[in-house]
């Protein structure tokens, strides 16, 4: 039976900008290793869906005021942590998701060394659980 | 079957789509329905003539069974209300077993003229307008639509049924635009066609293969409307645009997907033919007189095109162009590429200053593409910091992945050798 997981990549430690103060040849290196990445999980059958999100200094934090309408603020409060981008990926295991979130969280970084950066998995909802059935 | 005869079928199936379309409607008014018989219609040819072989006049043979389909349906609606006899006086017995050929060319030109006049219609939203002109005159099913536009199927559906409607509820007649309409309607049905090919042409995301299909069905149906209005100056400039654009495309991406921009770009990847065909398309346009923006892009493109060398090419005729554009259009995208082609003849600096006055205005205080040109133009003068400040901050603004990863790279590239 085949699991659906979201694979959430948050920016890494130096914050979401920090890609843009990197070297050349690293970001070349980056670039490369996340398209090969997506295409791999393609060819495998195990992507369906990996959006990257514009920087965050472009999001807008949006809520319903008194009158419905939408209010949004300007930048985000400071936060550690951003949403850099997600996969969806469906497999046969939990652990086969893991092992592909480790494969991304490796990404290489400044001076080509891993990011290690965390990558949240979570299920994806579908439909009861089998034993509701 | 082999593929390539598969290919052959379904290219001749898209060929006939909007005449048999317009044919169907002349005869039984109801856009929806005929649209569907069409479809239909065309799903058996798909299915039967790689088994069955082509037969003798595909068209005649696809209207046919369209009509075949659309009494069926009227007859089983009728039956279901008891109604056999209102149906008997719809649709004539003869016509539910033999159409009157089509023989008359005009008639099917004018057909197809008409049917892309009706899904450019302006009471349609522009992505209602682009969806319907892709399946009714283009012939691309839902699913492929859908799939080229990156939105669910039930969406597209959605949206091409409610355009559909609302041409029915406008209750404009199925017949020839008269030479006011003509002139007062190209104007969207160009600026639809150019939207259509901008999104294949784009490819800013996404699988890329469907991307590409949709610029060349853009050619296709700009060729179509092109043959259909020889006379038109912007329909020939909006061809010769496409395919002077679309000659680069080999070139226009690294192995990665990575953007190459123009000055860069290996030229011998580009399609000479194509490129002939515009050039000559574009001469022989300009020669009559009455000019308009897409004819004068196109000549900008050729221009371009012409050079056989990034360094060879003809500024000074690219900035007089960029001229006669701001002439023509109030569209600051234009200014910034005329600010663009000045840098270039008169030097970085006095780009630079252009760029000044389009900041005043304003207009162009959202998109990261001032900053573009900003951090390019400062680094034509030399001024490396300024410039890697600007490449950085695009870089930020961009939406489109491959640009703000050829930005990031700028920005390092520059910032490494300082």
């Amino acid at each position: 039976m085949k699991m659906k997981y979201m694979l959430m990549m948050n920016s890494p430690r130096e914050g979401a900008g920090g890609i843009l103060h990197w070297p050349k040849e690293d970001i070349q290196a980056h670039i490369r290793f996340m398209v090969g990445f997506a295409k791999k999980l393609r060819e495998t059958g195990e992507l369906l869906v990996a959006e990257g999100l514009a920087f965050p200094d472009q999001a807008k934090r949006v809520r319903a005021g008194a009158d419905g309408k939408p209010i949004t603020d300007g930048i985000f409060p400071e936060s550690k942590e951003f949403l850099a981008g997600y996969w969806i990926v469906e497999v046969d295991s939990p652990e086969r998701a893991y092992d592909i979130a480790a494969e991304a969280s490796a990404a290489p970084g400044r001076g080509g060394a891993p990011l290690n950066m965390a990558i949240e998995v979570r299920q994806v909802m579908s439909g009861p659980p089998p034993d509701m059935m | 079957m082999t593929e390539s005869s598969d290919r052959r079928i379904e290219h001749l199936l898209r060929e006939h789509a909007p005449r048999v379309l317009g044919a169907i409607l002349r005869k039984f008014r109801d856009f929806g329905a005929s649209e569907d018989a069409v479809q239909e219609a065309l799903l058996a040819a798909a299915l039967q003539w790689p088994r069955d072989g082509v037969p003798d006049d595909p068209r005649a043979w696809l209207i046919q069974v369209a009509s075949r389909r659309i009494t069926d349906h009227v007859r089983a609606e009728a039956a279901r209300r008891h109604r056999e006899e209102l149906v008997v006086s719809l649709v004539p017995p003869e016509l539910q077993l033999v159409l009157p050929r089509d023989g008359d060319e005009l008639a099917g030109r004018d057909d197809a003229l008409v049917l892309l006049f009706m899904c450019c219609h302006p009471a349609l939203t522009t992505a209602s307008a682009i969806a319907l002109t892709l399946r009714a005159v283009g012939g691309l099913t839902t699913a492929e639509i859908a799939k080229a536009f990156l939105v669910p199927e039930s969406t597209m559906a959605q949206r091409i049924s409610r355009a559909k409607q609302s041409i029915q509820g406008s209750g404009v007649p199925f017949q020839k635009p008269t030479p006011e309409e003509t002139a007062q309607r190209l104007g969207a049905v160009l600026h639809v066609l150019y939207l259509i090919f901008s999104e294949g042409y784009t490819a800013s995301s996404g699988p890329e293969l469907h991307r590409t299909d949709l610029s060349g069905e853009a050619i296709r149906l700009t060729r179509m409307l092109h043959t259909l209005l020889p006379e038109d100056g912007e329909a020939a400039g909006l061809l010769a645009l496409m395919l002077l654009t679309d000659a680069r495309r080999a070139a226009r991406t690294g192995p990665e997907g990575e953007l190459v921009p123009l000055d860069v770009q290996d030229r011998s990847l580009w399609n000479a033919a194509m490129i002939e065909e515009g050039v000559a398309l574009i001469s022989a346009t300009l020669s009559k007189g009455s000019l308009g923006t897409y004819q004068v892009q196109a000549a900008i493109a050729a221009v371009h095109d012409e050079a056989a060398r990034a360094e060879d090419t003809d500024w000074p005729q690219i900035l007089a162009l960029y001229g006669v554009l701001m002439g023509l259009s109030d569209n600051p995208v234009v200014a910034l590429n005329h600010a663009i082609a000045t840098a270039m003849v008169h030097g970085p600096e006095a780009g630079l200053e252009l760029l000044k006055a389009l900041d005043a205005e304003g207009r162009l205080e959202e998109s990261h593409r001032l900053d573009a040109v900003r951090a390019h133009l400062f680094e034509r003068a030399g001024r490396h910091a300024e410039a890697v400040a600007h490449y950085r901050k695009a870089a930020e603004r961009t939406t489109s992945l491959p640009e703000r990863n050829y930005l990031l790279t700028q920005a390092a590239r520059l910032n490494d050798t300082r």
